[in-house]
C-alpha cells in the first residue's frame, strides 16, 4: 500500500492503494469517477482513455503509482459546468454514439487529436488516429463525422482546446 | 495482476540500486508491454523500478548526420521530431505507425528494443541503421544486440541509455501490419550509405526475431530500385509460421515490403 497523490480534473486528490492498482481503477473505485470505462484486458479498445499531463493515454495500462504527481483529465472534467465541450456536443449532434460504452474514450481521443492537428484534420487522419479506439456499435462513420465537425468548430483555437 | 512494489528512480545510479534490492525486480519505462504482460499474469515482478523520471534517458540530439536518441524517448516524440525528420524521415515514419496514439504517448524506444518482440518495429530500424545501443555499462552494436526471440545482449540489470547512429543517405521502412494488433506481420527497413553500403533488416518474419537479409542487400547494392528487390526470392526456411500467416506467405511479404521500403526511401 502506498499513498498516491495526483491532480484529477483540477482537484488535488490523495488515496491509499495497492501498488498494483491501475489508474483506471484508481479513478473508478477510489475516486468514484466512473465515466472512464474498461472495455478489454488487452490494452486495445481505448474505452479507458484519459489525459495525463496533456496527452491521451490508456488508463488501464498505467499504474496509479506511475501517474502519481501528474495532472489527469477525465471525461467528467471536460464540460464547463452545464455546457458540453464542443466535441461532446458534436458527438450528440452527429449521432456519434449508440450504446455509449466507447464514447468517453472516443471523446478524449478526439479532443487529443484535435489538439494535435487543429482544423487541419481530415478524414484519413481521423481514422488513423482512432486506431486505438474500438466501437462495436456505430461502424465509426458518425464518430468520424462528429470529430471533423468539432475540429471545424474549434478551428484555430483547436490546439489550446484541451487545456 | 499479482502484487508488486513500485519504486520511482530519480537517476541511473538510483535505478540500478533499486533494481538490486530484489532478484525479481524489473525496470518499467512506458509500461506498454510490461503492464499488459503483468495484467495477463505472464510476468510477476516483485518490484517495479520506474525509469520514466530519469533525466539521463531523455532527449534527442542531431549533430550533422549523427543522431542520438535517449532510451526514454517516446514513440510520439520520435514521430514528431523535426530534427530527426530532417536527416532520417524513415525513422519518424516507423515510430508514427507503432500501435496507436495512446500507446505512442507512453511507449519508449529503450523499452521496445530491450523487449525485442519478434514483431516490433524498432529492432528493424536499429539493425538497418547499424545503430549502436548505449547502456549504462558499454556500447553494443545492433548486430550483436538482438540475440533471439525476446532476447538481447543486455545483462539482467543493464539499462539502455540511448541509441546512436549516422543517418544514411537513403532509408525507408514498410510494414504489413497485423490487422488486429498492428504489430508487424512483416516489416522491412532498408538503408543505403553514401559509400554504396546497403543494409536490409526484417522484423515480424523471422522465427528467431529480427534479421538482415544478404540477398536483398546484395541486390539493392547493385541497383537501389524496387525492381531489384522484386527479383529476390526469399527462402521461407527459418521464417515464422503461425495462425496469421505461413512461412511461405511471410517470405513473399519480405520481398514486397522491401520493394515498398525502397520506393518510399
Ligand atoms: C495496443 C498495443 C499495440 C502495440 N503495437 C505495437 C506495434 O505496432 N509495433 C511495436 O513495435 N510495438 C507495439 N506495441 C508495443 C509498444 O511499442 C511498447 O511501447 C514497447 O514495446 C515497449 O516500450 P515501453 O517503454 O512501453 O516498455 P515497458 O513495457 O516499460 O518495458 C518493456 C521491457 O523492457 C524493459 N525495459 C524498459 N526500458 C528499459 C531500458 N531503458 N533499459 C533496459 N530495459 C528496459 C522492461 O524491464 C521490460 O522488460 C504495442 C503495444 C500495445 C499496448
Ligand atoms: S480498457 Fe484500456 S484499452 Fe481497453
Ligand atoms: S457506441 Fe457502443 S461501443 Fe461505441
Amino acid at each position: 500500500m502506498s499513498r498516491v497523490a495526483m491532480t484529477v480534473n483540477g482537484r488535488k486528490v490523495s488515496r491509499e492503494c495497492e501498488d498494483r492498482t491501475l489508474l483506471v481503477h484508481f479513478l473508478r473505485d477510489h475516486l468514484s469517477l466512473t465515466g472512464t470505462h474498461v472495455g478489454c484486458d488487452t490494452s486495445q479498445c481505448g474505452a479507458c482513455v484519459v489525459y495525463m499531463d496533456g496527452r491521451a493515454v490508456k488508463s488501464c495500462t498505467i499504474l496509479a503509482a506511475q501517474a502519481a504527481g501528474s495532472e489527469i483529465l477525465t471525461i467528467e472534467g471536460l464540460a464547463a459546468g452545464g455546457d458540453l465541450h464542443p466535441v461532446q456536443a458534436a458527438f450528440k449532434a452527429n449521432h456519434g454514439l449508440q450504446c455509449g460504452f466507447c464514447t468517453p474514450g472516443m471523446v478524449m481521443s478526439a479532443v487529443d487529436m484535435i489538439n494535435r492537428y487543429g482544423a487541419d484534420l481530415d478524414e484519413k487522419t481521423v481514422r488513423e488516429n482512432l486506431e486505438g479506439n474500438i466501437c462495436r456499435c456505430t461502424g465509426y462513420h458518425n464518430i468520424v463525422k462528429a470529430i471533423l465537425a468539432a475540429a471545424q468548430e474549434m478551428g484555430a483555437a483547436g490546439r489550446q482546446a484541451a487545456e | 495482476m499479482y502484487a508488486t512494489t513500485y519504486h520511482r528512480a530519480s537517476s541511473l545510479a538510483d535505478a540500478v540500486r533499486l533494481r538490486g534490492s530484489s532478484e525479481e525486480a524489473k525496470y518499467v519505462s512506458g509500461g506498454m508491454t510490461l503492464i499488459p504482460t503483468m495484467k495477463q499474469r505472464l510476468a510477476a515482478p516483485s518490484d517495479l523500478v520506474d525509469l520514466r523520471h530519469v533525466a539521463e534517458l531523455k532527449g534527442i540530439s542531431v549533430n550533422g548526420r549523427h543522431v542520438r536518441i535517449g532510451a526514454g524517448t517516446t514513440h510520439y516524440e520520435v514521430a514528431t521530431s523535426a530534427e530527426i525528420k530532417a536527416v532520417c524521415p524513415a525513422l519518424c515514419h516507423l515510430a508514427a505507425h507503432i500501435g496507436d496514439p495512446h500507446v505512442r504517448h507512453m511507449g519508449t524506444l529503450g523499452g521496445s528494443i530491450a523487449n525485442n518482440d519478434p514483431a516490433a518495429d524498432y529492432p528493424a530500424a536499429m539493425l538497418g541503421l547499424g545503430a549502436v545501443i548505449v547502456t549504462n555499462a558499454r556500447e553494443i552494436p545492433a548486430d550483436a544486440f538482438f540475440t533471439g526471440l525476446f532476447e538481447t545482449a543486455l545483462e539482467e540489470d543493464e539499462i539502455v541509455v540511448a541509441v546512436t547512429f549516422d543517418a544514411p543517405e537513403r532509408a525507408g521502412y514498410s510494414k504489413f501490419a497485423n490487422p488486429a494488433s498492428r504489430y508487424a506481420m512483416t516489416g522491412v527497413f532498408v538503408a543505403r550509405r553514401a559509400d554504396g553500403g546497403v543494409r536490409v533488416a526484417v522484423t515480424g518474419a523471422g522465427a528467431d526475431g529480427v534479421f538482415r537479409h544478404e540477398g536483398l542487400e546484395a541486390a539493392l547494392a547493385g541497383s537501389w530500385t524496387p525492381e531489384a528487390a522484386a527479383g529476390v526470392a526469399v527462402d521461407p526456411s527459418g521464417l515464422l509460421s503461425d495462425l496469421h500467416g505461413s512461412a511461405e506467405y511471410r517470405a513473399n511479404l519480405v520481398t514486397v515490403m522491401a520493394k515498398r521500403a525502397v520506393a518510399a526511401s
